[in-house]
């Protein structure tokens, strides 16, 4: 078997991988634009805040210390205990679901029935103001994120590819992981809106804010609802990302990759977010591959833009998104 | 059967409303009615007299819109009302039917009808037993459960919305135009139900209609609202006879239908406001 081909599958499977991260951001774009409309800027963000959060309830940090010391001359930091990290999660969950609740009634509920890039608009100050804030109360030092997670090579497909092809494959158990926590996410996400009343309401919001107000659904019970979802995702695939390359700032540029994520799967598909961000995923990574050094490498910078401005040419409502229903 | 009038119990009573849209247009200006159980009261006038405002007010669909109610007051079953968000409202038992339809598009048929039973805590059986007296009333319904609401004519969708607002089992429906954009056979039919719905069900509607001809036909009792103001009510079947009514908005005077000719130099001879 040609080496090239050997190490093709190799990078496809990576990619896969590394999709599936994508995905688990775009997911979080895709509850909230199906629900609300709004396409949320500050999705990137919220991610990298519950990271920053949880990792400061695991060191046992003390919130918004520099403020505090600056203000009353102390030096305090720490709080000096370790809390576990299931424990820590519970708690940052609790923290996302108040941020939800906060959004919703500071910022949301004033802009109802307001066009949607004025609610892209608040998006994009809540995404400034979060980054801001996690700063404030954290710090903005890069913090090292470990909740017990499996990392490092997985030695049973290396050894079970090498007996196949004379080389082993090198597959990350996180990644293994963070394939296994998307699907059950997907699944459960998926169940929840088709089948639920909670989710059937979620999806009639989406469609018409004042025809589900008139049969007694409530905006904003809803909404909060959806950011919290949206926050538990965020919290996952801040775990996720910020287990493999430490919670820093960047972290918040991931929400760019979501967006050709998102055009390819279309805005509304939960199942097209993932599969959105595997073709993302595989693409750049076999691009970069098979083309990478003839074009001077870097390729996966651009490359998922190239192909959702493709896809907008020909599917603008991607591959698994609402059919724009226009009745003439 | 068509002049029942009144019965003794009033069910909704609008006491002399005033509403504000974005603290400065004045849309209603002392508007007054009162619907009695079992009946159907018909809200006539024209474009931009201010039937969907009364109707959204009673609802309370208006602080989506930035209305407001600044004077006046609404009860239903003698308590104030103005104050609950729509959800209270409907548990109470009122529940609006919106001008053009506002069906959930990409929701199927039978999802969009069971948002209607959203603010229910009723078990599985109580909502289908429900579900299946609604496609009763709209055999063409249950044909098209499975489609998507989005794909439905404009009949289909106007029976979707109306079975929707069936599903939360109200006791008063506020329709809002429900003959906008409809063919006048269909327009017939779905009155026909409203009334079987009205007689057979007993639901209370309250009624907005620009199409006066049919909405006097079917209702009880009606108001004609003129520039936020109601300027006359009665039995429908005295207005149908006032020959105002059959010239304003019937399009009938003493001497008949008017001719295309004549149409020039017809002015109305009186308004009502002025």
């Amino acid at each position: 078997m040609p080496e090239q081909f050997v190490w093709g599958m190799e990078v496809f499977l990576n990619g896969l991988m590394a999709g599936v991260l994508y995905a688990l951001v775009a997911l979080g774009f895709v509850l909230i634009y199906k629900a609300s409309g709004i396409f949320n800027y500050a999705q990137g963000v919220m991610a990298l805040f519950a990271a920053l959060t949880l990792v400061g309830i695991m060191e046992g940090q003390v919130p918004f210390s520099h403020l505090i010391n600056a203000v009353l001359g102390t030096e305090i930091h720490h709080f000096g205990w370790h809390v576990p990290a299931v424990l820590a999660i519970l708690f940052t969950m609790a923290v996302m679901v108040l941020l939800a609740w906060a959004v919703n009634q500071f910022v949301f509920r004033h802009l109802v029935n307001q066009e949607p890039i004025i609610l892209f608009m608040a998006t994009i100050g809540l995404a400034y103001f979060l980054e801001g804030f996690g700063d404030m109360m954290w710090g903005s030092d890069i913090k090292n994120l470990d909740v017990g997670l499996p990392q490092g090579i997985n030695t049973s497909i290396d050894e079970f590819t090498y007996q196949i092809f004379d080389y082993g494959f090198f597959i990350d158990n996180l990644d293994l992981f963070a394939t296994a926590i998307a699907a059950a996410l997907v699944f459960s996400l998926v169940v929840f809106a088709q089948y639920s009343k909670q989710g059937r309401a979620m999806r009639a919001v989406a469609d018409d804010h004042q025809a589900a107000l008139s049969v007694g659904i409530s905006l904003n019970f809803i909404w909060v609802m959806v950011w919290s979802l949206a926050g538990f995702v965020a919290l996952v695939a801040g775990i996720m990302w910020g287990t493999k390359s430490g919670v820093q700032f960047s972290l918040s540029l991931i929400a760019l990759k979501a967006l050709p994520v998102l055009m390819l799967g279309g805005f509304t598909s939960i199942p097209g977010a993932i599969v959105g961000g595997l073709i993302i995923g595989v693409g750049e990574k076999l691009f970069e591959f098979s083309f990478g050094q003839m074009l001077g490498g870097a390729t996966e910078n651009w490359f998922a833009y190239v192909l959702a401005l493709i896809f907008l040419v020909f599917r603008p409502q991607g591959l698994f998104g609402e059919k724009i229903i226009e009745r003439v | 059967m068509l002049d029942a009038g009144r019965t003794e119990e009033t069910l909704l009573e609008v006491n002399n409303i005033e509403v504000i849209y974005n603290h400065v247009i004045l849309v209603l200006k002392g508007v007054s009615l009162s619907v009695p159980k079992g009946g159907i009261t018909a809200l006539l006038g024209g474009n931009g007299a201010g039937k969907t405002t009364t109707l959204k007010a009673v609802s309370n669909l208006l602080k989506s819109e930035r209305g407001e109610v600044t004077k006046g007051s609404i009860t239903y079953r003698g308590a104030r009302v103005q104050d609950l968000v729509p959800s209270d409202l409907v548990k109470k038992g009122v529940i609006q039917v919106m001008e053009g339809r506002h069906c959930f598009e990409h929701l199927t048929v039978e999802e969009n009808l069971l948002t209607g039973a959203y603010t229910r805590g009723s078990s599985r059986g109580e909502i289908d037993a429900d579900l299946n007296m609604v496609y009763e009333y709209f055999p063409r319904l249950k044909e098209r459960r499975r489609s998507q609401a989005g794909y439905t004519s404009g009949g289909e969708q106007q029976m979707v919305a109306i079975g929707r607002a069936l599903m939360s089992r109200p006791e008063t429906i506020l329709l809002d135009e429900p003959s906008m954009g409809l063919a006048p056979q269909l327009v017939e039919q779905i009155f026909n139900i409203v009334k079987k719905l009205n007689e057979e069900e007993g639901y209370t509607f309250l009624l907005a209609e620009q199409n006066t001809n049919v909405a006097l036909r079917f209702a009880h009792y009606g108001y004609i609202l003129e520039s936020g103001r109601v300027v006359m009510d009665g039995p429908a079947k005295d207005l149908r006879e006032n020959p105002d009514v059959k010239e304003f908005y019937l399009g009938m005077s003493d001497e008949g239908r008017k001719s295309f000719r004549d149409v020039r130099s017809y002015r109305r001879r009186k308004r009502w406001l002025s």
